[in-house]
């Protein structure tokens, strides 16, 4: 028997009953979702269904209403805010590209090391052999190691996105939270970013937030479909589409 | 720690300007005090003051940089820091002057004889001694950006927003200070100083050596904020200009950045009115008017924002400027300001220093370029996934 406390415990991220409303709107409604350890999961769901309220609430942006929100079965994380969940372990990627663009890539990356993040540690920081080394694989990660004097204003689009995810990496999170990698990239860009999160997903907890189902096809994982504020279908790629729910409120006949 | 803090500090630029600095703290007193007034080389003493005026200036404008240049926090009160240290200092100057005032008294400033009162206010105790005179310099200025900042980054009051409270905040302290029971000299403020630890200020040589102290600690502070520019700090600083949520949801407490950034900010601003008053005379509630701090904006604008030496140069070629037009043609002064901050708006966004920059990187960016194309590799991933 799979009970509901047994769920919790071996959950890495626990969403049950969490309703937020914005001046009356109800974005999230009595949404519950469940993240274990080391899953990839997609979320689809048409517009204003609350994916990027759902991404909020878990890093601490918005406050929910009412509900329960837990990280590794332990930690309140609508108690928390951003600063406490990211050093927590849950990085978040957003749907625009936002790296530090007056930065180079390897100051991009050098800052979002998962280091001591205080005002005087950082002051008197100074780059040791391991954090070189650890900057030089993630380079070799996001394939970028030929750039990595560049400032990150000169990149392209797709390098962008691929820079922050690489960043996220270096938080060297528990959980990754990815809005819309996708969003404007080429086929092959998109392909390859396909391969770049299966990797990352071996060694941490990914949710990717998409449009693009041939995209989510590729990675091949469980889907979550989301709509006005809960959710409507989870399960294989194949049988969320083929739910008539989901046809209906977002697929479209 | 603090040698790697120091070294990082060093970069070319910062040394050749503070070399020019110190070089300027020694040749300026020496050409004054050493050459004979007939001479080619002679730098007068009004002239030394006003070139010391300047260098508080240039203070004032490094410190504001310091908040807007690099973690785009637009202060238009920067004023007030500057003028609360530049009132710790006279506090010093008028206890310094004891029974020489007009009335005698040895213990209270002629202002408080004047208002009748009978004993001095609290908080113009200890001010009689000098450590504790320079220690509130840095304390006042800083507790006051500390607590300000504390409400305003706690609550995530950003942008135009923050700039208008900041304003609200030296026009608040202004009308305080006006008032003459608040114990600071109301309208008139303080002044006729007479001596500074046993040193007359008229004299040529106590002149001498607080231009000397204006241009070291111009130096200082330049070291300082280099140090904090270039370190880890420094880029998450410019991080938290440029993408502050980025900056948070890696996990870096952004209230605390922009925090301490502010009282270092304030301290240094407090430092440059405290050399400010005994060069120049007086400090009275004007120092707090919101146009001053609105001044030290252009001044850190026409020199170029975000590059610690250009606002150290705007300071001193706008006050040049502002110098020869109100002795010239008094009526065009404000004219030729408001001009100036226009046309360097339009014409010079990034100001002296950062077009001159631009420049030199631009035509970098470019040669890399013309490197790059030559030897287009096949590792790009654009070019490895098109195959």
């Amino acid at each position: 028997m799979n009970t509901i406390a047994e769920t919790r415990a071996k959950s890495l991220l626990y969403l049950d009953g969490v309703s937020v409303s914005f001046d009356g709107f109800k974005a999230l409604n009595s949404l519950s979702f469940v993240v274990e350890p080391g899953e990839l999961r997609a979320i689809i769901g048409p517009n204003g269904a609350g994916k990027t309220t759902m991404m909020d609430i878990i890093t601490g942006k918005t406050r929910p209403d009412t509900g329960t929100v837990l990280f590794e079965d332990t930690v309140d994380l609508t108690k928390k805010d951003e600063a406490d969940i990211a050093q927590l372990g849950i990085g978040r990627k957003f749907q625009k590209p936002t790296v530090f663009e007056s930065h180079t890539v390897w100051d991009n990356l050098e800052l979002a090391l998962n280091r001591l993040r205080g005002v005087f540690a950082t002051l008197f920081y100074k780059l040791s052999p391991e954090d070189k080394a650890r900057i030089e694989e993630i380079l070799e990660t996001i394939r970028m190691t030929h750039r990595k004097d560049e400032l990150a204003a000169n990149l392209s689009h797709g390098q962008k996105q691929w820079l922050e995810i690489g960043m996220l990496l270096a938080q060297e999170p528990k959980l990754l939270l990815v809005d819309e990698p996708v969003a404007g990239m080429t086929d092959a860009e998109t392909a390859e970013t396909a391969v770049l999160l299966k990797e990352i997903a071996k060694t941490r907890s990914v949710v990717v937030v998409e449009h693009d189902m041939g995209f989510i096809r590729e990675l091949g994982v469980k889907v979550t479909c989301l709509a006005e504020g809960s959710v409507l279908a989870e399960g294989s790629i194949d049988f969320v589409s083929n739910d008539p729910k989901v046809i209906e409120n977002y697929l479209g006949r | 720690m603090i040698t790697g803090f120091i070294l990082r500090a060093l970069d070319g630029k910062i040394i050749v300007a503070i070399a020019i600095l110190l070089g300027v703290a020694i040749l300026v007193p020496a050409l004054n005090l050493l050459t004979p007034p007939d001479s080619a080389f002679h730098i007068p003493t009004y002239a030394m003051a006003l070139m010391g005026k300047y260098l508080c200036y240039a203070l004032l404008a490094l410190a504001l940089d310091l908040v807007w240049g690099y973690c785009g926090i637009l202060s238009l009160g920067h004023g007030a820091f500057f003028a609360l240290g530049g009132y710790a200092m006279g506090m010093y100057l008028m206890r310094q002057i004891g029974s020489r005032g007009v009335y005698g008294n040895p213990e209270l400033p002629d202002f408080m004889v004047f208002l009748n009162w009978q004993e001095l206010p609290w908080f113009w105790h200890g001010f009689d001694m000098f450590w504790f005179a320079m220690l509130m310099v840095l304390v006042v200025p800083g507790l006051l950006a500390f607590v300000f900042g504390w409400f305003a980054f706690r609550s995530r009051v950003n942008g135009v927003y923050l700039s208008i409270i900041t304003q609200a905040m030296t026009y608040a302290l202004m009308l305080a200070f006006f008032r003459n029971d608040m114990g600071f000299g109301g309208n008139n403020g303080l002044t006729d100083y007479k001596d500074i630890l046993g040193f007359s200020v008229q004299a040529d040589g106590t002149r001498a050596v607080l231009f000397a102290m204006s241009a070291v600690m111009l130096a200082l502070c330049l070291l300082i904020a280099s140090g904090i520019v270039r370190s880890k700090f420094g880029k998450v600083l410019v991080g938290v200009r440029d993408a502050e949520s980025r900056v948070r949801f890696l996990g870096f407490r952004v209230e605390h950045i922009k925090l301490f950034t502010f009282v270092v900010s304030a301290m240094m601003a407090g430092i440059a009115g405290a050399l400010f008053v005994p060069q120049v005379g007086i400090i009275n509630p004007g120092e707090f008017a919101p146009a001053n701090s609105i001044e030290v904006v252009v001044w850190t604008a026409v020199g170029g924002r975000g590059t610690l030496i250009g606002p150290i140069i705007g300071a001193v070629l706008v006050n040049s400027g502002k110098s020869f037009f109100t002795g010239a043609f008094p009526e065009f002064w404000l004219y030729a300001l408001g001009g100036l901050f226009i046309a360097v708006t339009l014409f010079l966004p990034k100001g002296i220093v950062g077009t001159i920059q631009h420049g030199f990187s631009s035509r970098k960016a470019m040669k890399a370029a013309r490197e790059a194309e030559k030897g287009r590799d096949a590792q790009t991933p654009m070019a490895q996934a098109a195959e």
